[in-house]
C-alpha cells in the first residue's frame, strides 16, 4: 500500500503546484457533505493542516503510514477524527473529508494528462483509504473512551452521599441497582460516614423502580457493614408496590429502621440523638 | 474452574507456624496491589487467605502456599493454591457448611473464603493431605 | 513474639492495634486485657483498629471473647474504628460480632462508654432511690 519514492514525489508535485486550487475545492467537497455544520473556515484550516502534512511526509521519498516518518500525518488525522468524534459527527462524515482528497485528485490529473495518471490515481487511492481507515478506527477509540468516561461520570452522578445534618449523612438512590452500581453506593457510603465522623445514614430509595432479592441484599449488607463499623442506617421512600414485593420475596428486613420519607428519617434521626441529650441533660441535673 | 495463564514465577511460603500466616498475608497483600485488585478485593482476598493459611497450620499440621499472578485473557488475577499432607477432610460437604468446626474456631473458615474469592476449588482424601486452590479476578 | 500495648487514660483503657497480629498475639493480648481490666478496676475498653487491613474470624472470634469477658469483670468495650474495606468483607464471611458495641473513632468510642455507664448508674438511682442513704451507717 505505500507509495514509491517517485509515486510519493508526483503526489508532492501535484498537490504543491495547485495549492490553493486543491485545498479550495477539497474544502467545498468536505463542506457539502457536512452540510454547514462547520464553518467554511474551520474546515479550510483543517484541510489545510491535512494537505501540509502530506505534502511534508511525501516530500522525503517512499510513503508508508505506518512508518516513523508519517507520524506527524498520523496525529493531524488522529487530532481531526477526535474532533470530529466529540463534535457529534458520524464516522462516515469524518472519513469524507479525507476520501474528499480523490476527487480533488482526479480532476488534477485529469486536466494534466499525464501518462502515468492512472496508475498515480490508483496508487494515491489506496493510500487515502488507508488514511481514512485510520481516521475511522482513531474515531471509534475517541467514541469508546467517550463512552467509558460517561459511565464513570453516570455512575458518580447517579450515587451522591450527601451531609445532611451535623452526623446525618444521606444517599439518595435513584434508578435501577445492579451489583456493580450497589457495591460503588456501598463502598462510598461507608466511606463517607469515616471521613465525616456521621453515625447515622439515611439511605433514601425513593428514586428506585423496583427491589429485587439482589438489589435489598446489597441494602441489608450495607447496614450491617454500617454497624460493624459503628453507624445506624435508617432506610425511607419505600413505595407501596416495593413494600409488597419486600414481603412476597420474604425478606426480613430485621430490626433495621424504616421510614416512608426522607423527611420522616430524618426527623427519626434527630429525635435519637434529640432523645439523647435531653436525657443527659435531665441527668447531670439528677 | 478456570485457572488462567500463569504470568512469572509463582512465590512460595512455609505454613509451619503463627508468624507464617501473618507472612502469608503479607505475600498475599503485595501481589494483589501489584495485579491491581480494588480495595475491598485485595481486603476479601487476604482475609480468604489467613482464613486458609490458618486451617492449613491448625488441620493439615502445616504445609505450603504459592501465590501468583494470573491472566485468563481477559482479566488479571492472583491464585493462590495451599497444600498440606495431613489427614485430609473426611466430609467436604459438612465442611463447607457454616458454623461447622472441629477446630474451636467459629466455623466461617472454608465456607467463608469461598464467599471471599472468586473461583473455589478443594481437593481431599483421608490420609492423603488437602489442596485449596482460590482465585480473585480484578474488575 | 510482639506484644501490643494497653494504655489506661481516666476510667477507660484503650488498645491501639497497630500490628498485623499473629493468632498468639492476639491470644496474648486478650490475656493481658483481663489482667489489666482487674489490676486497674477500670469499667471501660475502647480497642482501635483503624491500622487493621483486615479482620479475620480469628481476630473477629478475640474481640468477642474480649467483650464477652470485659462484661463478666463489669467492664464495656467498644471496637472503634473499623475501615469500610474491612466491614464490606466481615459481612461476606458471614462474621456478626454479636454482642460487641462499635463506634466511628475513639473520641465516639469513650463517649458511648461513658453514657452507657451514665445509664447504669441513673437506673441503679431509679432501682433504690435511697441506696446512698441506707448504705451509711
Amino acid at each position: 500500500m505505500a507509495l514509491s519514492a517517485e509515486e510519493s514525489g508526483r503526489l508532492a508535485g501535484l498537490l504543491t503546484s495547485h495549492d490553493d486550487q486543491v485545498t479550495q475545492r477539497w474544502t467545498e467537497i468536505v463542506t457539502g457533505s457536512l452540510r454547514g455544520r462547520l464553518s467554511q473556515a474551520e474546515l479550510r484550516r483543517q484541510v489545510q493542516e491535512l494537505h501540509r502534512a502530506i505534502v511534508t511526509v511525501s516530500e522525503q521519498g517512499d510513503l508508508d503510514l505506518e512508518s516513523e516518518r508519517a507520524a506527524e500525518l498520523r496525529a493531524v488525522l488522529a487530532e481531526l477524527s477526535q474532533g470530529r468524534a466529540r463534535q457529534g459527527f458520524s464516522a462516515t462524515e469524518t472519513a469524507v473529508s479525507v476520501f474528499a482528497l480523490k476527487e480533488v485528485l482526479l480532476e488534477l490529473l485529469d486536466a494534466e494528462q499525464n501518462p502515468t495518471a492512472l496508475r498515480d490515481y490508483v496508487a494515491f487511492s489506496s493510500l487515502i483509504d488507508e488514511m481514512g481507515l485510520f481516521t475511522f478506527e482513531s474515531f471509534v477509540r475517541t467514541r469508546e473512551s467517550l463512552i467509558a468516561d460517561q459511565a464513570e461520570q453516570l455512575l458518580e452522578l447517579s450515587t451522591p452521599v450527601v451531609k445532611l445534618w451535623e452526623g446525618v449523612v444521606a444517599v439518595p438512590l435513584v434508578g435501577t441497582l445492579d451489583s456493580a452500581r450497589a457495591q460503588v453506593v456501598m463502598e462510598r457510603l461507608l466511606q463517607t460516614l469515616v471521613d465525616t465522623g456521621s453515625p447515622y445514614a439515611i439511605i433514601d430509595i425513593t428514586g428506585v423502580p423496583a427491589v429485587d432479592t439482589q438489589v435489598a441484599q446489597h441494602i441489608l449488607k450495607t447496614v450491617v457493614a454500617a454497624r460493624l463499623m459503628g453507624a445506624d442506617c435508617i432506610i425511607s421512600g419505600i413505595r407501596p408496590q416495593i413494600a409488597q414485593t419486600i414481603v412476597a420475596l420474604g425478606i426480613e428486613f430485621g430490626d433495621i429502621a424504616t421510614k416512608a420519607s426522607l423527611a420522616d428519617a430524618l426527623r427519626h434521626v434527630l429525635r435519637l440523638t434529640g432523645v439523647e441529650t435531653s436525657r443527659r441533660a435531665s441527668r447531670r441535673e439528677a | 474452574m478456570t485457572t488462567g495463564l500463569e504470568l512469572g514465577q509463582p512465590q512460595a511460603q512455609a505454613i509451619h507456624s503463627d508468624e507464617d500466616v501473618v507472612r502469608v498475608r503479607q505475600l498475599v497483600r503485595t501481589v494483589a496491589v501489584a495485579v491491581k485488585l480494588s480495595l475491598v478485593d485485595q481486603t476479601k482476598l487476604v482475609t480468604a487467605a489467613s482464613e486458609l493459611a490458618r486451617n492449613t497450620l491448625v488441620y493439615g499440621g502445616g504445609g505450603t502456599v504459592e501465590v501468583a499472578t494470573v491472566d485468563n485473557g481477559r482479566r488479571r488475577g492472583v491464585r493462590i493454591i495451599f497444600a498440606d499432607t495431613g489427614p485430609g477432610i473426611p466430609d467436604l460437604d459438612l465442611a463447607l457448611t457454616d458454623g461447622y468446626t472441629t477446630g474451636g474456631g467459629l466455623g466461617l473458615g472454608l465456607s467463608g473464603a469461598r464467599r471471599l474469592v472468586d473461583e473455589f476449588d478443594i481437593r481431599t482424601a483421608p490420609d492423603a493431605g488437602t489442596t485449596v486452590t482460590v482465585i480473585k479476578w480484578s474488575r | 513474639m510482639e506484644r501490643v500495648p494497653i494504655l489506661k487514660i481516666g476510667d477507660i483503657l484503650l488498645v491501639s492495634i497497630q500490628v498485623d497480629m499473629s493468632d498468639q498475639t492476639a491470644v496474648q493480648l486478650q490475656e493481658d486485657l483481663a489482667e489489666r481490666i482487674v489490676a486497674t478496676g477500670c469499667h471501660g475498653v475502647v480497642i482501635d483498629i483503624t491500622a487493621l487491613d483486615i479482620v479475620d474470624s480469628f481476630v473477629g472470634r478475640m474481640l468477642s471473647t474480649i467483650a464477652s469477658i470485659s462484661k463478666v469483670l463489669d467492664a464495656e468495650t467498644v471496637v472503634v474504628g473499623m475501615r469500610p474495606a474491612v466491614a464490606i468483607t466481615l459481612v461476606e464471611l458471614g462474621l456478626s460480632l454479636h454482642g460487641i458495641r462499635t463506634a466511628l473513632n475513639v473520641e465516639r468510642g469513650m463517649e458511648l462508654i461513658a453514657s452507657a455507664r451514665a445509664d447504669e448508674y441513673a437506673e441503679n438511682l431509679d432501682a433504690e432511690p435511697d441506696a446512698e442513704t441506707t448504705a451509711s451507717p
